[in-house]
């Protein structure tokens, strides 16, 4: 017996030596192998009376049972350990810079991303959007819309012409989103909700001025929409719009010549560096001209003017834009440069909704 | 329109401060730009006395004074002005205070060694006059202590307001207190005009001669005041002009200039003794022209009226007189002319030649008809007032024309319109006010207009005038009702698509720009377009001159302006219209793109995973077919056929079509010579889809997407190799490849495109995965290699293509 405890003690020394998986599996081969040391001695019990069998069999058999549980732990423990070599070989530096996605530099530009804004609120008032050509004919511009004849934005320092034709009839580029109004009265009876956002031209190209805006037209024609309606609409749209509580508005009496009686809406507001704070402070700021269609161009659209009645209002895109998000200078829109359109403008996925919000 | 306080309360008796005025003014659509109040700036200038004026010790040109201001002890103050000596009066201000003239706020100062502890003023200095040659010089009786502003009469604010197209009846003074007075700020006063008596009938007759053309003007009226002396004009009347900007003349012109303020009525003065014979009113004939008293000459035309005597023309109907006739002071005998003319000609005539003049202004806006001879008479006493003289007997040419048009007002047009319900005698109030005359009773009101109101045409009008008098604060907000749904979707199918194709070129990094819808001639030329029903008349500059035919010119300028500023990786792109012609349809949505440099959609630039190459035509394809895949479209049923306009490198290049009848867009490189043309470098790469052409999607009777068929068969891949000349499009090889087996075959990849020298001069070997999908079982080897067969075949028929071996 003392044998066999020399030979476990050996065994053992030589599994705890074994320092990876190949000399573990040599250790096992010589131990409980065929041939093996262990197995030699198992062997050896046939040769033996019943009597030394019964002492040397369970001896025997332990010891096996031994050394082969200590081969399975010494080799967890040597996986193990293989695993976290490979592992630590395997580490790579994480703080090596990747390059930006597709989201990330991609943008939105201001005035679509205004746009949606606009859309998204209004659409959930019912309001559809309408749309008409940039090139547009006098009729729709000017004469359908109760502009007299020799109205100065007729004249060319206003307005841009293409040359006449054989007829002396010239188109032009429209100086507003209205002419959509009349397209809008000729294509669909009452009651009519439409938003008309666009692009405008006019002869202006200076510091706050450029000769491409936009603008956007607004049209509710029914049987009984009047001015509180109108007031009640305004306000509505700029608290959702401006995503404040509360605005204050004034509403001046002005003059367009396709409404009557005309307005021009001031909202209060503070101004704090390049920040319009709405609805405090002291500063009254313009943002757009209405009125109730004025009857001559109800009459234009083939309507009665003492059964419809309703109201437009017209606002600047890039205003109101500019007002909401801080730029200063509109120039800047129309220049392409992608340090201001990457600083300005949205992210791809930011899509503007009421539920989720406009500019969350 | 400019007008001082104390001019407005000569009209209207008011005891109301400048600040009720001023939002009342706003209030009733006369929008206040500015009220400029001298006295409030000046609040901190005070008259003071010059005790003592010793030499400075350090400077030839100071002296230090020692300053009583009323206050305290006497301040030590240093002065360069030549006239500061013991014992004048002038004006004092003290550290802190800001002096408009120069800028600049004061502060304690040591000047060459000596303290000085404020400044005297010049008249410069607190911007009252150009005078800076001294300090200002008071008389003995001004009281020391006191704001220079108020005892100098300076406090009196110039109020500026903003008067619409449509109220002409505010370009005087006396139509913006009527105005005042309606909205309850105080009595308007009687501006009724008593005649002045004549001597004699007025020797210069007046005669119309428009022959068989439209006259330009409905009535005329002359008369002569003899002996007159033309000097200066009263302070009170100079006073009054120099507030508003104007600079005072002589008593002739000064009275013309204020009649044209107080009262709208623009009048002229001809000096008669250089008028020879009668006056006519016509039309000048082309070829003459006139010295105006703006010094210019002009040359005239028949559409413009002129007022001519024996020596030709001397004055420009309602715009501005003549050099010759022209009043000086040596006038003795003065000819007055109140007239009414055509606006619509005034205001081509005007702006014909150039000529903005206060006259011209409102002739064409409307002066008040009825006010023609009152003003006249206004004129003459004002005249003789001043200058003396005798006036003769008034003569008339033509005839005022009478107000004649009536309203019926229902007051229920109040409540319809504006959604208030004023009463009737509110209402009757409010007009009657503004000079309406109001008869009957509810339920309809007949409203005489006044003379003075040619923008009164109808019912809406006079609400218009109730709601802005009562004031619009009034009206409550009013929701306008919600459809009692859900709401509903209101966006069209290209309104979508372009919201849509914005959102897709963004996710995929290219940044949205908005450029000019106008490009230069040559350039709309070189990408189709530049035809001359697109070119613009009047353009503001060449660079800006034609409808863009393509939003690629805007956006590959745009690149290289990037380039030039420093990103030369740039990615951009545009959604919106291009013109194709000028009917409303030829105008079309565009979604276009263009990369720069190494503007990849994975990254651009050098990298430590490897650096971003240079962009071609594949990246503008992706682009092209990513927005497609965005819009829904089927990716796999558009043909994408080699070559594209001009524009476009002709071998780096395709367009993407649904059939020849209906191509969608382009993408590729571009053409060198577009390049060279637009003076831009590359590489770009672009693409352009009109949305437009893109089908609308067949209308289902519900959403359901049809079931997804899972095979449960394992697919067996093939690859093959083929070699091929140069020139054969991979897609055809594809292409042929899928009809090989069109029921076994569900799909076919390109993995691997070589050439080299072993394959032979102008050849290329494509490598391709085909996958094949049992439908009811395993296939076997034999049917494989039948199908393998079949692609070869297939393939090789198609293109002549050798399978690699």
């Amino acid at each position: 017996m003392a044998d066999l405890d020399a030979l476990e003690s050996e065994l053992r020394e030589a599994i705890a030596a074994a320092s990876d998986e190949g000399a573990l599996e040599a250790v096992r081969i010589a131990a409980l192998g065929k041939k093996g040391s262990v197995s030699e001695q198992l062997k050896s019990l046939g040769a033996m009376s019943s009597e030394e069998r019964k002492t040397a069999g369970p001896a025997l058999n332990g010891l096996r049972d031994r050394i082969a549980e200590a081969l399975a732990a010494r080799k967890d423990v040597l996986k193990a350990e293989g695993i976290a070599l490979r592992l630590k070989a395997e580490a790579v530096d994480i703080t090596l810079p990747l390059r930006a996605g597709s989201l990330e530099s991609g943008r939105i530009h201001p005035v679509s991303q205004v746009i949606d804004e606009i859309t998204a609120i209004f659409g959930d008032l019912g309001f559809a959007v309408a749309e008409g050509p940039d090139v547009e004919t006098d009729h729709y511009n000017f004469t359908a819309l109760n502009f007299p004849v020799g109205h100065p934005a007729r004249e060319m320092h206003d307005t841009f012409f293409f040359n006449p034709d054989e007829n002396g009839d010239r188109l032009l580029l429209r100086t507003h989103t209205s002419p959509v109004q009349m397209r809008t009265m000729e294509r669909q009876a009452p009651p009519i909700r439409i938003i008309a956002p666009g692009r405008t031209y006019r002869m202006d190209s200076d510091q706050t001025h450029t000769p491409m805006f936009h603008q956007v037209e607004g049209l509710v024609i029914d049987r009984s929409s009047h001015i509180g309606h109108l007031k009640w609409l305004l306000e509505a749209f700029c608290r959702a719009f401006f995503e404040v509580e509360k605005v204050e508005m004034r509403l001046r009496p002005s003059f367009f010549p396709f409404t009557e009686p005309s307005m021009e809406v001031d909202i209060r507001c503070r101004r704090v560096g390049n920040e319009v704070r709405i609805g405090e402070g002291d500063d009254w700021l313009e943002i757009l001209g209405c009125g109730m269609v004025h009857p001559n161009v109800i009459r234009f659209a083939g309507l009665d003017p003492d059964v419809y009645q309703g109201f437009a209002f017209g606002m600047g895109i890039d205003r109101i834009a500019m007002l909401k998000y801080g730029m200063p200078d509109l120039r800047a829109f129309f220049d392409a440069d992608i340090r201001w359109l990457s600083h300005y403008g949205f992210r791809p996925l930011d899509i503007p909704t009421l539920v989720g919000g406009l500019s969350a | 329109m400019k007008f001082t306080l104390s001019w407005v309360k000569e009209h209207l008796e008011t005891g109301a401060s400048i600040e009720a005025i001023g939002e009342a003014l706003t209030r009733v659509g006369l929008e206040v730009e500015e009220i400029e109040d001298k006295a409030k700036a000046l609040q901190a200038f005070t008259i003071a006395r010059v005790l003592s004026a010793e030499q400075h010790p350090n400077a030839d040109r100071l002296r230090v004074c020692m300053v009583d201001t009323g206050s305290g002890a006497p301040v030590q103050v240093v002065c360069g002005a030549p006239n500061a000596r013991a014992g004048i009066k002038s004006v004092f201000s003290p550290p802190g205070t800001y002096i408009p003239g120069k800028d600049i706020t004061l502060s304690v100062g040591t000047i060459r060694g000596v303290e000085s502890h404020g400044m005297l003023c010049s008249a410069a200095e607190l911007e009252l006059s150009e005078d800076h040659d001294g300090i200002i010089e008071l008389p003995e009786d001004a009281p020391v202590g006191v704001a220079y502003a108020d005892w100098a009469g300076l406090a009196d604010p110039v109020i500026d307001i903003a008067i619409t197209p449509n109220r002409s009846d505010c370009l005087g003074v006396y139509g913006v207190a009527r105005d005042l007075a309606a909205a309850g700020l105080g009595k308007l006063r009687d501006g009724a005009v008593a005649p002045v008596a004549g001597n004699g009938t007025c020797p210069v007759a007046v005669r119309f001669d428009f022959g068989d053309q439209p006259a330009l003007s409905p009535a005329f009226g002359l008369r002569l005041i003899r002996g007159v002396r033309n000097g200066a004009s009263p302070d009170w009347m100079q006073a009054k002009l120099r507030a508003i900007g104007l600079r005072p003349i002589n008593a002739l012109v000064d009275i013309t200039n204020f009649l044209t303020y107080d009262r709208n009525r623009p009048l002229h003065v001809f000096d008669a003794a250089k008028v020879a014979g009668d006056l006519v009113v016509r039309r000048a004939r082309a070829g003459e022209s006139i010295l105006a008293l703006d010094g210019k000459t002009y040359a005239l035309d028949e559409t413009m009226c002129v007022i001519a005597d024996d020596n030709g023309v001397e004055s420009i109907a309602g715009i501005m007189g003549g050099e010759a006739s022209g009043c000086s002071a040596e006038t003795v005998d003065v000819l007055v002319e109140s007239a009414l003319w055509e606006p619509l000609a005034i205001a081509q005539a005007g702006r014909k030649l150039g000529i903005n003049s206060d006259a011209r202004y409102r002739f064409e806006r409307g002066v008040d008809p009825a006010f023609m001879l009152p003003g006249l008479e206004l004129a003459t006493r004002l005249i003789v007032e001043i200058c003396g003289g005798e006036p003769s007997d008034v003569v008339v040419a033509g005839a005022v024309p009478e107000p004649r048009l009536v309203i019926a007002f229902p007051i229920s047009e109040v409540k319809r319109l504006a959604g208030i319900e004023p009463t009737i005698d509110e209402i009757r109030a409010v007009l009657s006010a503004l000079g309406f005359t109001v008869s009957g009773d509810a339920p309809a009101l007949t409203v005489g207009v006044p003379s003075w109101r040619p923008d009164i045409e109808g019912k809406a009008d006079l609400v218009e005038e109730v709601i802005r008098i009562l004031g619009i604060d009034r009206i409550p907000a009013t929701p306008l009702p919600k459809s009692d749904d859900v709401t509903r979707p209101v966006l069209t199918l290209i309104q979508t698509r372009t919201r849509r194709a914005k959102r897709a070129l963004a996710a995929r990094g290219l940044v949205e720009a908005v450029t000019w819808s106008f490009v230069a001639k040559p350039v709309a030329a070189a990408f189709g377009g530049g035809a001359a029903g697109l070119s613009l008349a009047n353009p503001i500059s060449t660079d800006m001159s034609d409808m863009r035919p393509s939003l690629l010119p805007g956006l590959i300028l745009a690149a290289q302006r990037n380039a030039d500023r420093g990103t030369a990786d740039g990615a951009l792109f545009e959604v919106g219209q291009v013109f194709k012609g000028t009917l409303p349809e030829d105008q079309k949505i565009a979604a276009t793109g263009v990369r720069r440099g190494t503007a990849t959609v994975n990254g651009s630039g050098r990298h430590w995973q490897g650096a971003a190459k240079s962009v071609s035509v594949y990246d503008a394809k992706a682009d092209a077919l990513a927005v497609l895949e965005a819009l829904g479209a089927q990716v796999d049923k558009f043909q994408i056929v080699p070559g594209a306009p001009s524009w476009f490198h002709p071998g780096r290049s395709g367009t993407i079509q649904l059939g020849p009848q209906t191509v969608i867009g382009w993408f590729g490189e571009f053409h060198p010579s577009t390049l060279e043309g637009l003076d831009v470098s590359g590489p770009l790469a672009g693409f352009e889809l009109i949305l437009d052409q893109l089908p609308t999607p067949r209308a289902r009777p519900t959403r359901t997407k049809p079931p997804l068929e899972v095979q449960t068969f394992q697919p067996v891949t093939r690859d093959f190799a083929f070699v091929v000349d140069r020139a054969v499009e991979a897609g055809r090889i594809l292409k042929a490849a899928l009809t090989a087996d069109k029921v076994l075959i569900v799909g076919a990849t390109l993995f691997d495109v070589f050439e080299g020298t072993a394959l032979g001069a102008n050849k290329k070997s494509v490598a391709i995965e085909v996958t094949l999908r049992p439908t009811d079982r395993t296939l076997t080897d034999q049917e494989i290699e039948a199908v393998s067969a079949r692609v070869v075949a297939q393939v090789s028929k198609a293109t002549g293509a050798v399978l690699r071996t």
